[in-house]
């Protein structure tokens, strides 16, 4: 059946900001969903043809590869600091970073908190999915007290391996911070709550007030050794109890913003 | 211009600015702490960037950023810190973006001391960071050399998309001398075809120093070698003192090479023919009109700041056949020039030996001064 | 030609700005200059100290054992330096602040009570002028006129006010002669 005279209406297509290729991550991964959402927001915003990346080391590490935006990949865990390399000598341009648990909140801790404590105009979208996903699953910062990883076998053991870390709560404790969050992509309606924090993110730096980082809590089905649907439930019952979604630093100045 | 009287640190510094430093990242540490304080009044003045940085790793990490949008960027250094640049430094190695840094070298190694030393050698020249490259390590011995090389390193870093040191010893960071800066220039105004810009317009541009396949590392980093026969073809640089009628010559850098010059000025008042080669460019090095030497003259005395790093490159060349002696002083002691006429006069006294090692040779006759 | 002065003293006797003075003078009558605070083993003492070379050639080393002129403006500083005179070189005491004769021979000993010296010109912080002027009155070195233009020119903004009593002390320096000692 051929139904000519009925209008077509598109409803969903690729933004232009994101390169139309396959990419690496697994099956059931929300890092495509993060990139669409950030793709998205710089669309939205009229930004795609002033922004540059900065992609870190980690799962993904080839994310340049997925934006039609100029791009520059930093050693493992320097994004940040790469990213205020380049936005003080372009300061009119819209720079991110895109960086994973182990990248941020391990190797790259100085950075990060250096970034945000300079109130640089930035903005980090931070992949937390509680493990090491490019090179295997291994303990990270991230990973929840008995969650078993390659390098945590019986479980994350608090007196031996210590505690994970809440990244958002820590760096929302600096004046520097204008916006920190932590937002969820394990179902729809968290990941439109996710789009809008990427957008309020990007409109602080669009606004010069402040460093902003949305932590995005991800799925990891291959390394969690789970299937999608198991590991968007893990998500849920697992990790929202360590990780609560919440504002945690909203500046005044970002409140006035409205938007 | 008239000269003025100027402390090397912040001649370096204000020389970077004149010739167009764009922005600067930086961590204090001393004996380089003037070069950081005194862009950190300046740059603010003229409007452009600094920043302190939360360790050298950011530092170097936020060079490796400015640069790839392809502006005249450096940090400065001094050798603690300098180690850990090394991680950056490989990566800007490897995505080929210029930059421009200072390692004002102190003692070591490990913490060390903040007394000037030439350690550094083989961190900057030979190494450091991981993986195929090469910097160019400029070696100036005075302030107004310090101030023409810093002019030089922004030229050689946009010239080849290479790193270019400018290894200063502590004693240099710290002396003043007359000097002369160049007047202020301006900003270099093209953006390099290769340089990120947000701005892609159809033309996308990413900087990485990811290759994956090894084949296409494999190209690139012969890239970066034929590079370096250029650079190894068209910038070496050194200095020579009363080489032409010389039957004994001292290699020294930097400030160890200066000392020798007193030295060897001392050894010509009392009728020894020596003379002095004293390298600019430390990488690349000199190499070629020290084979011209070694089939000229009876042998050599290398004298530097440290256990003798570029010791091995000067025997690389000589290859045993003309006796090469060594004398230096380590872990931020500096040699007095009596101590190397001292070494001259040895030098010209006793039967020279092309077997064994000079450092064994000099070790031992350390023993008695080190105590 | 080439002449070398060690400068020696405790921190804030003026001993760095003492050295840059006479490097600029140097500079200003066109000659190669190098100052330098000092470094390596003679560091350790607790005294503050700088080597300033003056020559009419490319300097080589900016660090030297045997300096044709020591300025001693305190004990350890004589003690260490007394030896180190080049022979027919200059030394300058500070004998406010030393309790002992000079022992060294076969060079010029020129004795001065600085700090009483210095009080007496109009500034008790005028001691490095005070040994300047001893210096300049019995080494072959630069002219009193030609440090009195550095110091115009470099004193800094905040003690200008202190002008007239840094000549007054050079020139009280000056007044001081040496005493040759010769082995006999």
């Amino acid at each position: 059946m051929v139904m000519m005279d009925v209008p077509t209406r598109v409803v969903y297509s690729r933004p232009e900001a994101l390169d139309p290729r396959v990419t690496h991550y697994c099956p059931g991964c929300t890092h495509g969903i993060s990139h669409r959402l950030v793709a998205e927001v710089l669309e939205e915003m009229g930004e795609v043809e002033n922004t540059i990346g900065v992609a870190s080391v980690g799962c993904s590490v080839f994310a340049y590869n997925y934006f039609n935006i100029d791009f520059v990949e930093a050693a493992h865990g320097r994004a940040p600091a790469m990213a205020t390399g380049i936005k003080r000598v372009l300061p009119d341009r819209m720079v991110f970073t895109y960086q994973g648990d182990g990248d941020l909140a391990s190797i790259g801790m100085g950075e990060i908190v250096g970034a945000a404590s300079r109130g640089e105009l930035l903005t980090v979208v931070f992949i937390n999915n509680a493990n090491y996903g490019m090179t295997g699953g291994q303990m990270a910062p991230t990973t929840l007290p008995g969650q078993v990883t390659t390098s945590s076998p019986t479980g994350r053991d608090v007196k031996r391996q210590g505690y994970p870390i809440q990244t958002a709560e820590l760096l929302s404790t600096l004046d520097g911070a204008a916006y920190v969050v932590r937002r969820s992509l394990h179902n729809t309606r968290e990941v439109r709550r996710a789009k809008k924090a990427l957008r309020t993110a990007f409109e602080v730096q669009k606004h010069r007030l402040g460093f902003s980082l949305v932590e995005l809590l991800s799925t990891c089905p291959t390394n969690w050794g789970m299937s999608p649907v198991e590991a968007r439930d893990w998500v849920e019952e697992r990790m929202l109890t360590y990780y609560p979604l919440g504002d945690y630093k909203v500046s005044p100045a970002v409140a006035e913003l409205n938007l | 211009m008239a000269k003025e009287l100027i402390k090397g640190n912040t001649a370096v510094a204000e020389a970077a600015l004149r010739v167009g430093l764009e922005a600067y990242f930086g961590y204090p540490i001393t004996p380089q702490t003037e070069l950081l304080e005194h862009l950190s009044a300046r740059m603010p003045e003229l409007g452009r960037p600094f920043v302190q940085a939360e360790s050298e790793l950011g530092a170097i990490n936020m060079v490796y950023g400015a640069a790839c949008t392809g502006k005249r960027v450096m940090t400065s250094s001094s050798s603690p810190g300098v180690s850990l640049m090394m991680e950056g430094l490989s990566y800007i190695a490897g995505t080929e973006v210029p930059a421009v840094f200072v390692d004002v070298v102190r003692g070591g190694p490990g913490l060390g001391n903040i007394a000037p030393a030439q350690g550094d050698y083989n961190q900057i020249v030979h190494g450091g960071g991981h993986g195929d490259y090469h910097l160019i390590v400029l070696a100036p011995a005075s302030v107004q050399e310090a101030i023409d090389l810093t002019g030089l390193a922004f030229d050689l870093a946009d010239k080849y998309r290479s790193i270019v040191c400018i290894m200063l010893d502590g004693s240099l960071g710290q002396m003043m001398e007359p000097a002369e800066i160049p007047p202020m220039q301006p900003l270099k105004a093209e953006i390099p075809d290769w340089a990120v810009r947000g701005n892609s317009d159809g033309d996308r541009r990413i900087l990485t120093s990811i290759n994956l396949d090894p084949p296409a590392q494999e190209r690139m980093n012969y890239r970066l070698m034929t590079r370096w026969q250029e650079i190894e073809a068209n910038e070496v640089r050194f200095k020579s003192y009363y080489l032409d009628d010389a039957d004994f010559v001292v290699v020294g850098f930097g400030t160890a090479g200066r000392i020798a010059l007193s030295a060897v000025r001392a050894a010509r008042e009392k009728g020894i023919k020596i003379g002095l080669l004293r390298p600019i460019t430390v990488a690349p090095f000199p190499n070629e009109v020290l084979e011209e030497l070694t089939e000229k003259v009876k042998g050599f005395l290398v004298v530097e700041m440290n256990a003798g790093q570029m010791l091995e490159d000067v025997r690389l060349v000589v290859r045993g056949r003309k006796p090469v002696e060594f004398f230096g002083r380590m872990g931020g002691v500096v040699p007095f020039p009596d101590e190397v006429l001292t070494e001259i006069e040895r030098l010209v006294a006793v039967p020279l030996t092309t077997n064994g090692h000079p450092r064994d040779r000099w070790l031992a006759r350390m023993a008695d001064v080190i105590g | 030609m080439q002449q070398e002065v060690i400068i020696a003293g405790f921190g804030g006797q003026g001993v760095l700005f003492a050295g840059q003075l006479l490097a600029y003078a140097a500079m200003d009558a066109g000659k190669e200059v190098t100052w330098i605070p000092s470094y390596g083993p003679e560091m350790r003492g607790g005294t503050a100290n700088c080597t300033v070379v003056i020559s009419d050639e490319e300097i080589g080393s900016p660090f030297v054992k045997n300096p044709a002129a020591v300025l001693a403006m305190n004990l350890p500083s004589l003690d260490k330096y007394e030896d180190l005179v080049k022979p027919g070189g200059v030394l300058v005491v500070n004998t406010s602040m030393v309790n002992r004769q000079v022992e060294r021979e076969n060079i010029k000993v020129v004795s001065v009570a600085a700090n009483e010296v210095a009080e007496m010109a109009g500034s008790k912080r005028a001691v490095n002028m005070v040994m300047l002027g001893a210096l300049l009155a019995n080494a072959d070195l630069l002219s009193l006129e030609a440090l009195e233009t550095a110091l115009e020119d470099h004193l800094p903004e905040r003690h200008k006010k202190f002008m007239p009593a840094n000549k007054a002390a050079l020139r009280q320096g000056a007044a001081h002669k040496a005493v040759e000692v010769v082995k006999s």
